[in-house]
């Protein structure tokens, strides 16, 4: 509680903390509050030659290019966004920090190759990665959170690993050691509490990485598939008519800088007001 | 530090192995047919196998990947299936655009980054300080698609400032080189504030200020280039992140570089150029991060070989 109080403190991440809410309640209760049916094609949504509305008073945002209301797509849009933003993340901070903890903590032959793996990965280019695999599966929503995990989770593995190597050569862990206690005992009673605040700030930085990793592969056309609404696949579909119409690019670009924004500026305040060290110099 | 190297060298070559041998295994288990696409819809079951015997395709596994790679270790790259030209070639031919996109965000991305950093750090916690600060959390929460369709939009289509795509002249490189940038740019104002601060706090800025310098001289002469020395050595990691960030930047501008190279070839499943590319772009980082090691050995020599 008293962290929450201090985080909500920051205006910065008392803004992430608003737009993180708005965009979870949009998501949750989509099909009461959109406007209209994602999907629904409106024979008034287009001009009599066929081009996508501009924002007006029937459809606040403005239509597509197939006269699809862009308000209730950017609303569906928020599912996909924070489905894949927190599974994926899920996954991959969850292997992570069991490959960076297990390879920290026994060291050995088995930490040894679960680090070489490791450096293998942060070898590969990660973007050109994530569309090799997103072309090798046939993309759906799970398939795009899942390769987006595969992808993710070097760099936490990392930062586990270095942390909790260090924390294991710390004195109060030796003094355990010595009194005999267990390994499992030291791992989860005396390290895990202290790698838990690295998690749960690299659980919310990371949110953002793979908010704008979906995007772009949607945009890329092999992320989430239309009809499905992505912000990044409303992109992709309307891109030809950017010149003509640049609502469609901007609304879904301005939905996607401001929930990568949130999660980063929610992230970068509970850094601080999580690490001990920082206390009382905001 | 001879030996450092060589080490350092060799586990670069066993890792630059292991990605060829993980990315051929994942492009092996690619469901679309590569010889379907070269043989094209009409073609007959015959031509069809006998192009797969030709290029080896009907070997198991093991056996193809053997061949590529003895033949990579002889500097062969094989043949595009689709382009029908070396690899090699094409890589060659489109890598130049590509280095020169990548050298003009490292330049457009240190220049608004560290000015950033640096106004941040001498006004801290100023109104100055918390706006740049805010720009740089945008920078870094923006994908470069958005950026760069919305710079087109502003600087070419409406302004008319800038060429709308394409590669040649100085005015077309402007536009993807601050695309691709501008992420970079809000992690070195973030990195270079508290480089800054850190510098700013020591004695040796204290003395200079007590010989009475004014605050230009004190900021610029003694602490800038003390704060730029943590920070030279993340080029090194830049151009890594850069590898991935032509695939978007390319693909947006049609800047003619090996990620548009690599985007066109995964869609027609051109598996010599995937593999050919991706190894290019893994040498890059591993290069960019051995780099890295050494500059900041070289800056502080506390660090220690292990």
């Amino acid at each position: 509680m008293d962290i929450l109080r201090r985080l909500l403190q920051r205006r910065l991440a008392l803004f992430g903390v608003i737009v993180i809410t708005i965009a979870v309640v949009a998501a949750a209760l989509a099909n009461w509050i959109a406007p209209f049916d994602p999907d629904e094609q409106f024979f008034d949504g287009l001009t009599l030659e066929g081009a996508p509305l501009p924002p007006g008073e029937r459809f606040l945002l403005g239509t597509d290019l197939l006269g699809r209301d862009l308000l209730s797509r950017l609303i569906y849009g928020a599912q996909t966004s924070l489905i894949i933003g927190i599974v994926a993340n899920g996954v991959s901070v969850l292997i992570g920090s069991v490959v960076g903890i297990v390879a920290g903590f026994t060291r050995g032959f088995i930490g040894a190759a679960l680090m070489r793996l490791t450096d293998l990965m942060m070898a590969f280019p990660a973007l050109l990665l994530a569309i090799v695999l997103a072309a090798i599966f046939k993309p759906s929503l799970w398939i795009v959170a899942l390769v987006i995990a595969m992808v993710n989770w070097v760099q936490v593995a990392r930062i586990m690993y270095s942390e909790t190597v260090s924390l294991s050569e710390r004195d109060f862990v030796e003094a355990e050691r010595s009194l005999g206690a267990s390994r499992g005992r030291i791992l989860i009673r005396h390290i895990a509490p202290h790698l838990l605040s690295s998690i749960i700030v690299f659980g919310t930085l990371g949110i953002s990485t793979t908010v704008l990793l979906e995007a772009t592969l949607s945009y890329l056309g092999i992320g989430v598939q239309p009809p499905t609404p992505s912000w990044g696949n409303i992109i992709f579909e309307n891109q030809t008519y950017f010149a003509t119409a640049p609502w469609l690019v901007f609304f879904p670009g301005l939905a996607i800088v401001t929930l990568a924004l949130a999660f980063n500026l929610v992230g970068d305040s509970l850094r601080e007001v999580l690490d001990p060290t920082m206390k009382g110099r905001h | 530090m001879a030996a450092y190297l060589a080490r350092r060298l060799t586990e670069s070559m066993l890792i630059l192995i292991g990605i060829t041998f993980v990315t051929y295994a994942l492009l092996y288990l690619v469901p679309a047919d590569p010889v379907r696409q070269i043989a094209g819809r009409s073609a007959t079951a015959e031509t069809v196998e006998s192009i797969r015997r030709q290029l080896g395709l009907d070997l198991p596994f093991y056996q193809q990947y053997w061949r590529y790679l003895t033949s990579l270790l002889q500097g062969d790259l094989g043949r595009s299936y689709i382009q029908r030209s070396e690899v090699s070639e094409l890589i060659l031919a489109r890598l130049p655009a590509s280095l020169l996109l990548m050298a003009a965000a490292i330049f457009a991305e240190l220049v608004m980054g560290l000015t950033m950093g640096i106004i941040s750090a001498v006004r801290r916690n100023s109104a100055t300080d918390q706006t740049l600060m805010v720009i740089s959390f945008i920078g870094v929460s923006a994908p470069q698609f958005v950026v760069g369709i919305l710079l087109l939009y502003v600087f070419s289509v409406q302004l008319g400032w800038f060429p709308i795509g394409g590669y040649g002249t100085p005015s077309h490189l402007v536009l993807p080189a601050l695309t691709l940038g501008i992420m970079g740019a809000g992690w070195y104002s973030r990195m270079m504030r508290s480089s800054m601060l850190n510098v700013l706090g020591q004695d040796f800025v204290r003395t200079a200020r007590a010989k009475g310098l004014s605050k230009v001289r004190v900021v610029l002469r003694h602490a800038v280039p003390n704060a730029l020395l943590p920070i030279i050595a993340m080029i090194g990691i830049d151009i890594g992140i850069f590898m991935s960030g032509i695939v978007v930047v390319e693909s947006v501008f049609g800047w003619p570089g090996i990620g548009q190279l690599a985007w066109q070839a995964i869609q027609r499943v051109d598996i010599p150029i995937i593999m050919a590319v991706t190894l290019v772009a893994a040498f890059f980082i591993v290069m960019g991060n051995l780099l890295a090691d050494i500059i900041a050995l070289f800056i502080d020599p506390r660090i220690k070989l292990k």
